[in-house]
């Protein structure tokens, strides 16, 4: 990704980080623009898209009525006849109302057609609990996608994976979700300033090197596995990497970390059971078994849904005092 | 019957002091979001009073109401205590989902009330389910859904119209425009003059009424509920309304400006009941006076019950997934049982 020469950086949170990548999509190409509910004057209830109303109009950054069924599938039907809509799918809970087109019309069009089409619709939405907005507006519901075949699912950790993670789902001919997690928007970092910067679908970035044990985390929980890594430095080795792209998924930089640690956390903010760590996880006993020293370790929401009061929501849902205590049951 | 109802001078006191209480409710969650004591979002009934009230005064004790996100006003219209609704609002464990569900999803399914509810337009068919269940055992009761203006634009509120109609189950279906949908104006996302328009597709009358009448609102939800319960099926009423707040608590409402709040605001609906008591001779000032302070107390007493009631334990986020234990979770309810010196829950 990194071009040849100096590679030049601005400091921005994952939030502007995200606008970027949408304002420089639209200004690249007349063919891309954006439907949601309240992303234009009212800015996004997360404030994600912002002004980009004021520079590209309601035709380009469309307010849509309460209707996710509807606009999910007009958006798989734009995507098959020429255009390259982007949707905001304001809580990724709601993907419950529009999961009919998103699984029987958008993932299968292609294939059931022969190939006789492309889908290039990017979705976009947040997920997530820490924010005490109860049990249907902070589900973690990436596995969903990531399980069903012709999506494909990313999931930025970082403002630098969260730009080009984005910029790669629009330039995709593809169906791609974007997995915005809503607790790190102002979370900030270095992120590319060339507008031809894109982080390919596919591949995971290594956060940090580490020797003893590897912790594979997504959105939030990269942040919070950094954390800990630097509080365990000098005692623990701790390599961080964030999956970044979910489906497909980097089996090759898991398997090369896992064979040079031996050890593996899965830090994922879905629930435990039937998901990316599962996956993860066999991919690394499949090709690394003979690697590993120990037990791999699930760091996730156990299998509740999020509720509403702080100390409950704060129990079930994973942070970086799991990762650590993971890390320690197995080094 | 309901505990009130707008056919007797004692019942008309009655709704007006549930608007009273329903507002100094939500003032009060209001002052306490801003000063950071609630999490998460609420969505606050003021200005729409008179729809909540009208609606459950025309209902029985035993009929069922499924609300919507601004749900507040309905549960106390149906005569849910607002100390447990405090407490819930707070997180508290006896909150009337035990701090589990907070502003959005306060329920009382006992007391008929199906739940606020996160998911726009989810309402309607709960309302059809739980007519479909009145039906198929026979019981004298009937069905309220509420929804909003945005919501009539969600497929699932259609579908379950029409299940409704076609099945002929004694539902009403009560839509409180208020004129947006968040930040989008009602003529944005819809292209009928009147959203009631919409039960002609589904074979059922729709009446729009003046939702800052409570009376107005009664009238209308009786008669749909005579004709539900004489087996002709169910009726749409939409109910013209505002909300003087934001979509949410902390919504800056660059939207509309305050002149256009002002305007409704003329047509307070509890302002304009209140004058028509008195001029019924049915209220003085010093007894509306008199009620405005005990609805305040009542507030204050809740809220005071809320910061006082003890927060959840932990474990019990583990409880209630499943009418049995699973082993998938059990486990994890014994570690925090564990945590907590010995399990002193
Ligand atoms: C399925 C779904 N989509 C979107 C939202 C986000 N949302 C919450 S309230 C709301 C506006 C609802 O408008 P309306 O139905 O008119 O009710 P009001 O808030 O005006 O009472 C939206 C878009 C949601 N909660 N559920
Ligand atoms: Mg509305």
């Amino acid at each position: 990704m990194a071009q040849a020469g100096i590679e030049q950086t601005e400091t921005m949170t994952v939030r502007e980080a995200i606008r970027q990548a949408l304002r420089e999509e639209l200004d690249r190409d007349d063919d891309v623009y954006m439907m949601g509910e309240d992303i234009g004057d009212m800015g996004g209830v997360l404030a994600v898209t912002g002004d980009l109303i004021d520079e590209f109009g309601e035709e380009r950054v469309r307010d849509t009525p309460i209707s996710e069924a509807g606009f999910v599938g007009a958006a798989t039907g734009a995507a098959a006849t020429g255009t390259r809509p982007v949707v905001e799918i304001m809580f990724s809970d709601f993907m419950g109302v529009s999961m009919e087109q998103t699984m029987n019309q958008m993932a299968k069009m292609r294939y059931m057609f022969g190939g006789k089409t492309e889908m290039p619709v990017t979705i976009r939405t947040t997920e997530g609990g820490g924010m005490g907005a109860a049990s249907q507006h902070s589900g973690t519901v990436h596995a969903w996608i990531a399980h069903f075949p012709g999506l494909k699912a990313v999931s930025p950790g970082t403002a630098e994976s969260a730009k080009g993670l984005t910029k790669a789902a629009i330039r995709s001919d593809d169906p791609v979700f974007v997995f915005e997690n809503k607790m790190i928007y102002e979370r900030q970092g270095e992120v590319p300033t060339d507008p031809e910067f894109t982080v390919p679908i596919g591949e995971a970035a290594v956060e940090r090197e580490g020797s003893d044990v590897t912790v594979l985390a997504t959105q939030r929980l990269v942040g919070d596995s950094l954390d800990v890594a630097e509080d365990l430095a000098g005692g623990t080795s701790v390599e961080v990497i964030d999956a970044r792209s979910l489906y497909p998924l980097d089996t090759d930089t898991i398997v090369e970390s896992v064979e040079k640690t031996g050890r593996l956390v899965v830090a994922d903010e879905s629930p435990l059971s039937y998901g990316i760590h599962a996956e993860v996880a066999t991919r690394a006993m499949e090709n690394a078994f003979f690697s590993l020293d120990a037990p791999i370790q699930r760091v996730g929401t156990p299998d509740t849904h999020i509720p509403f009061s702080p100390t409950l929501e704060d129990e079930v849902l994973p942070d970086g005092d799991d990762v650590r205590e993971a890390i320690g049951r197995i080094t | 019957m309901s505990d009130y109802t707008l056919d007797s001078a004692e019942g008309r006191v009655e709704a007006l002091r549930r608007m009273l209480t329903i507002r100094s409710f939500d003032e009060t969650a209001g002052e306490r979001f801003a000063d950071g004591e609630i999490p998460g979002f609420v969505h606050l009934y003021v200005g729409e009073e008179a729809v909540g009230v009208g609606t459950c005064a025309a209902l029985n004790d035993d009929d069922y109401i499924a609300s919507t996100h601004r749900g507040h006003g309905h549960c106390i219209a149906k005569g849910l205590n607002p100390k447990y609704m405090m407490a819930e609002l707070y997180g508290k464990a006896d909150g009337y989902c035990n701090g589990k569900g907070g502003s959005m999803h306060i329920a009382d399914v006992d007391a008929g009330m199906l739940g606020a509810n996160g998911i726009v337009g989810a309402g309607p068919p709960m309302a059809t389910g739980a007519a479909l269940s009145i039906d198929y055992q026979g019981r004298d009761q009937v069905a309220v859904g509420f929804l909003g203006d945005g919501a009539v634009a969600q497929g699932q509120v259609h579908e379950a119209v029409n299940l409704a109609s076609t099945w002929n189950l004694p539902a009403i279906f009560v839509i409180e425009n208020n004129r947006y949908g968040e930040g989008t104006p009602v003529e944005q996302q819809h292209n009928v003059d009147n959203l009631s328009d919409t039960a002609a597709a589904h074979g059922i009358p729709g009446v729009t009424v003046d939702g800052m009448d409570v009376t107005a609102v009664a009238e209308a939800v009786e008669e749909a509920r005579k004709r539900a319960r004489a087996g002709d099926g169910p009726t749409m009423i939409e109910a013209e309304t505002y909300r003087y707040r934001g979509h949410y608590e902390g919504d800056e409402q660059v939207y509309r400006d305050e002149d256009e709040v002002e305007r409704w605001r003329e047509q307070d609906p509890i302002a304009s009941f209140k004058e028509r008591l008195i001029d019924r001779g049915e209220l003085t000032e010093a007894v509306f006076e008199e009620m405005q302070a005990e609805a305040q107390a009542t507030i204050e007493n809740a809220l005071a019950y809320a910061k006082e009631a003890d927060d959840p334990h932990p474990s019990e986020a583990y409880e209630d997934m499943f009418g049995d234990s699973v082993p998938e979770i059990e486990r994890f309810a014994q570690q925090a049982t564990a945590r907590t010196d010995g399990g002193d829950h």
